[in-house]
C-alpha cells in the first residue's frame, strides 16, 4: 500500500483531515500494534505494512486496516488505554506509516502518547459515550471526511460535530510546531558553537576521535 | 560540568546539553539514520561519533556474510550509514571492535569531564571516568546525530559511600549486586549514583566500570566515580588520549573536576565492603540477589510489597523459598558482556579455571568484550588456560548477554552468567533461567557444575 499521498507531519499542526476508521477494544498494547519480531529491523519503513500483523492474519482480511473502504484513512478512533505495554517507538511509527495522522480515544498509555507527540500525531480524548457515538457515525458512512481542528478541539463532518480534549501542553506544542525535538535543538546551533568553543577537551587538548 | 555543556534552557525546564562523545551500534542507530534521511539532515559532528558492532555478531565464525541474513543486514546498514555520513566504524577485524562500553574506554575515547551518550542503557559504564554518561532511545540518537545535543533534565545525586575493602574472592560485581539488593531496582530513578569511599579509591578502572555499568540495574541512569590517579594512569598512552603537553593540560583540567569532599548530596548511603560476600541472583530481577552462603528468601523474610514478584520468581526459576543457593546445578556458564568481559574479569576467571576442568555436561564459554581484550588475553595465554579447562574461547561481542546472536539458552536451561540482566527470557529462551554472578563465580560453577562459593576454590589455586 502506498502512503506517499500524505506526507509525514511537519511544522505547525492545526488541523487533521481525512477519512476515519475505528478499532474497538480496551488495552490494545504495542505488541499487538507491532509484534516484537519486527523490531529486528534496520528502518521503520516496512512497519506500515506490518502494523497489527498478527491481528490481521487472524481475521483473514476483515481487519479494519485491511478493508478496502479504509485504505487512505488518517484518523483512528479507539477505546481505553490504547498503546499500553512496551515503550517501542515502532508502534506509533507503524501507525504513522500506514497513514494515521491523529488518534481519538478514551485514553492513551503515557509513553505511547509521548512517542506520538514526538512524531507530530495528536492523541485526543473523549468520554466513552461520545466515542461510542463517533464510532457509530464512522461505521454508518466510512467514506465521509472528517476534520479535527486542534484550535477549537472539534471534530466535524457532515454527520455532526464532537468536542474532544487534548492536553494544553501538547496542543500548544503541535500548534506552534515545537513538537519536533530535533528542530528545537537545531535552532540553537549558534549557542552550540559557543558551548563547543569553551570546552577544554575540544580545544586545549583536543584530538579528533578519528 | 553540567553548566559547561549547557547549550540552552528549553521550554518545559529541560536543558539542551552538548554531547562530547556519541557512541552508536547496529541495533539502535538504523532508524535514527533513516529519520535523518527522511528530514534531509546531515550528521552535525561526525567527528564526535564513533560506531561499533556488538549486539548481533556471531562469536563462532565472524565470516561475512553472516549466516543470519537479518544480522548481516543490520551490520551492512551500519557500514553504509557510517560511510555515507563520515563516521568511524570500529568494524570486525579492525583490532578495535567490541562491545561499545568496552571499546570506548580502552581506546581512550571516554575521558573525564565529557558528556557521553549512546543508544544503550549501559552507557552508565562511562561514568567510571568522571564523565556524565547516559543511555538514550532511538529518537534521541537521531537528535544527537542531527544536533550533537540532547534535551535532558538534571539528575539528583545519591552518593554511595563504601568503607573498608573487598575480601579475597569478592569483586566489584558482588559489590554492585549487594548495593542493588539493598536499595532495590527502582531506588535510583531520577538519580545518578556516585560511588566513593576508601573501597572505591582502591578499585581498578575496570572494576569501577563494572560498578557504574550496573547502576542502571538499580534504576539510576548514570553511575559516577571521581577521576583520580587511577583514572589518569589508565588513560595514559591510550589510542585517543592526549599526548605530550596536551596530556598535562588534560590532567590538570580533569583533576579540577572531582567533586568537593564536602559537597552536599541529595542522598547518601553507606556500605562496608568487608561485609560483602560473593553474590548470586536467585530471581528475575537484578535486585533479587543473595550472598552465596544465604538461602532463597521466604515470604516471611520479605516486605509484603516484594512478595508477589518473589513468588513469581521462585515459580519461574524453579527454586524453593528457604533452599540454599549454593549447590543449585547449572547447565550453561557464560563469561563476558560489558559488565564483566574485560581483561581483569577474564584473569579472575582463568585463575579459578587453571589446572581444573569443567564438570561433565556443562557448556562453558568465554566471550572477550573486545578484540583488544581478546588479543591481550591471548598474549597472556588465558585462552589456553580456558581451552585446557574445557571452556570454549570465542570472538568478541555481546553474545548471550541478550542473545540477539546465535548464543542462547535452550528450553529450561539455567545459566551462571557474568552479565547484567536476569529478566525472564533475557538469554534467548522464553523459559530460560539466569543466575547473575561474578566471572570468578561463573568459573567456579563451571568447574563444579553447580553454584559454588568461589572462596572455597581459591586456597588451592595454582598460580601461573
Ligand atoms: S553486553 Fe549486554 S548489556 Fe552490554 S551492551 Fe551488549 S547487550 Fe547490552
Amino acid at each position: 500500500m502506498t502512503i506517499e499521498a500524505i506526507s509525514f507531519p511537519h511544522g505547525s499542526i492545526d488541523q487533521v483531515q481525512g477519512r476515519a476508521l475505528m478499532l474497538r477494544g480496551d488495552d490494545i498494547d504495542t505488541d499487538r500494534i507491532i509484534p516484537a519480531r519486527f523490531l529486528k529491523c534496520v528502518s521503520f519503513e516496512a512497519l506500515g505494512d506490518q502494523v497489527f500483523e498478527d491481528d490481521r492474519l487472524e481475521l483473514g482480511g476483515s481487519h479494519p486496516f485491511d478493508l478496502k473502504v479504509h485504505q487512505g484513512a488518517s484518523i483512528l478512533v479507539v477505546n481505553d488505554n490504547f498503546g499500553c505495554g512496551s515503550s517501542r517507538e515502532h508502534a506509533p511509527q507503524a501507525l504513522m506509516r500506514w497513514g494515521i495522522r491523529a488518534l481519538i480515544g478514551q485514553s492513551f498509555a503515557e509513553i505511547f502518547y509521548g512517542n506520538c507527540l514526538a512524531l507530530g500525531i495528536p492523541c485526543a480524548t473523549a468520554a466513552l459515550a461520545q466515542i461510542d457515538a463517533l464510532q457509530q457515525a464512522v461505521a454508518a458512512d466510512p467514506s465521509q471526511s472528517w476534520a479535527f481542528n486542534l484550535q477549537s478541539q472539534q471534530l466535524t463532518s457532515a454527520a455532526g460535530s464532537w468536542d474532544l480534549q487534548i492536553e494544553s501542553g501538547p496542543r500548544e506544542m503541535l500548534l506552534s510546531g515545537r513538537w519536533d525535538a530535533t528542530s528545537q535543538l537545531l535552532a540553537q546551533d549558534a549557542a552550540l558553537k559557543r558551548t563547543m568553543a569553551d570546552l577544554p577537551y575540544l580545544n586545549d587538548f583536543a584530538g579528533s576521535l578519528h | 560540568m553540567w553548566d559547561l555543556h549547557r547549550v540552552a534552557d528549553l521550554p518545559g525546564g529541560s536543558t539542551q546539553l552538548f554531547v562530547g562523545l556519541h557512541l552508536i551500534h547496529e541495533v539502535t542507530s538504523p532508524q535514527a539514520f533513516a529519520a535523518l534521511q527522511d528530514k534531509g539532515l546531515p550528521v552535525r559532528c561526525p567527528e564526535r561519533t564513533v560506531a561499533t558492532v556488538d549486539h548481533i555478531v556471531p562469536t563462532t565464525s565472524q565470516k561475512r556474510p553472516f549466516a543470519d541474513p537479518l544480522a548481516e543486514e543490520m551490520l551492512s546498514t551500519l557500514e553504509r550509514n557510517c560511510a555515507n555520513y563520515g563516521i568511524v566504524l570500529c568494524g570486525l577485524g579492525s583490532g578495535r571492535q567490541g562491545i561499545v562500553h568496552v571499546i570506548a574506554p580502552e581506546l581512550g575515547l571516554t575521558q573525564p569531564g565529557m558528556t557521553v551518550a549512546c543508544g544503550d542503557s549501559h552507557t552508565s559504564t562511562h561514568g567510571a571516568f568522571g564523565a556524565i554518561a547516559f543511555g538514550i532511545g532511538t529518537s534521541q540518537v537521531r537528535d544527537v546525530l542531527a544536533s550533537q545535543s540532547l534535551a535532558m533534565n538534571k539528575l539528583k545525586v545519591r552518593r554511595i559511600w563504601v568503607d573498608g575493602q573487598l575480601g579475597s574472592g569478592v569483586h566489584a560485581k558482588d559489590l554492585i549486586l549487594h548495593v542493588i539488593r539493598s536499595l532495590g531496582v527502582k531506588a535510583g530513578v531520577g538519580y545518578a549514583y556516585e560511588f566513593a569511599g576508601p573501597a572505591i579509591d582502591v578499585l581498578s578502572m575496570e572494576e569501577r566500570m563494572t560498578l557504574c555499568n550496573m547502576a542502571i540495574e538499580g534504576g539510576a541512569r548514570c553511575g559516577y566515580v571521581n577521576p583520580d590517579g587511577v583514572t589518569f594512569d589508565y588513560l595514559q598512552g591510550r589510542f585517543h588520549s592526549p599526548i605530550g603537553e596536551a596530556w598535562h593540560r588534560a590532567v590538570a583540567w580533569w583533576s579540577s573536576l572531582a567533586s568537593d569532599p564536602n559537597a552536599v548530596f541529595d542522598d547518601e548511603v553507606m556500605f562496608d565492603a568487608a561485609r560483602i560476600a560473593p553474590m548470586v541472583t536467585w530471581g528475575i530481577t537484578p535486585g533479587q540477589g543473595i550472598a552465596v552462603d544465604e538461602s532463597v528468601p521466604t515470604a516471611a523474610s520479605l516486605e509484603p510489597s516484594e512478595r508477589p514478584i518473589a513468588e513469581e520468581a521462585c515459580r519461574y526459576m524453579d527454586l524453593e523459598p528457604g533452599m540454599a543457593i549454593e549447590g543449585v546445578p547449572v547447565d550453561v556458564c557464560f563469561i563476558g558482556s560489558c559488565t564483566n568481559g574485560r581483561l581483569s574479569d577474564l584473569k579472575a576467571a582463568a585463575a579459578i579455571a587453571q589446572g581444573r576442568h569443567v564438570a561433565q555436561g556443562i557448556k562453558a564459554f568465554v566471550v572477550p568484550g573486545s578484540e583488544q581484550v581478546a588479543r591481550a588475553a591471548e598474549a597472556e595465554g588465558l585462552d589456553g588456560v580456558f581451552r585446557k579447562a574445557g571452556f570454549e574461547w570465542r570472538e568478541p561481542g555481546c553474545s548471550m548477554c541478550l542473545a540477539m546472536n546465535p548464543d542462547r539458552l535452550e528450553g529450561r536451561q539455567i545459566s551462571a552468567s557474568s552479565s547484567n540482566r536476569n529478566f525472564k527470557g533475557r538469554q534467548g529462551s522464553s523459559r530460560g533461567r539466569t543466575l547473575l554472578m561474578s566471572p570468578a563465580m561463573v568459573a567456579a560453577a563451571a568447574i563444579t557444575g553447580q553454584v559454588t562459593d568461589v572462596r572455597k576454590l581459591i586456597s588451592n589455586v595454582v598460580t601461573p
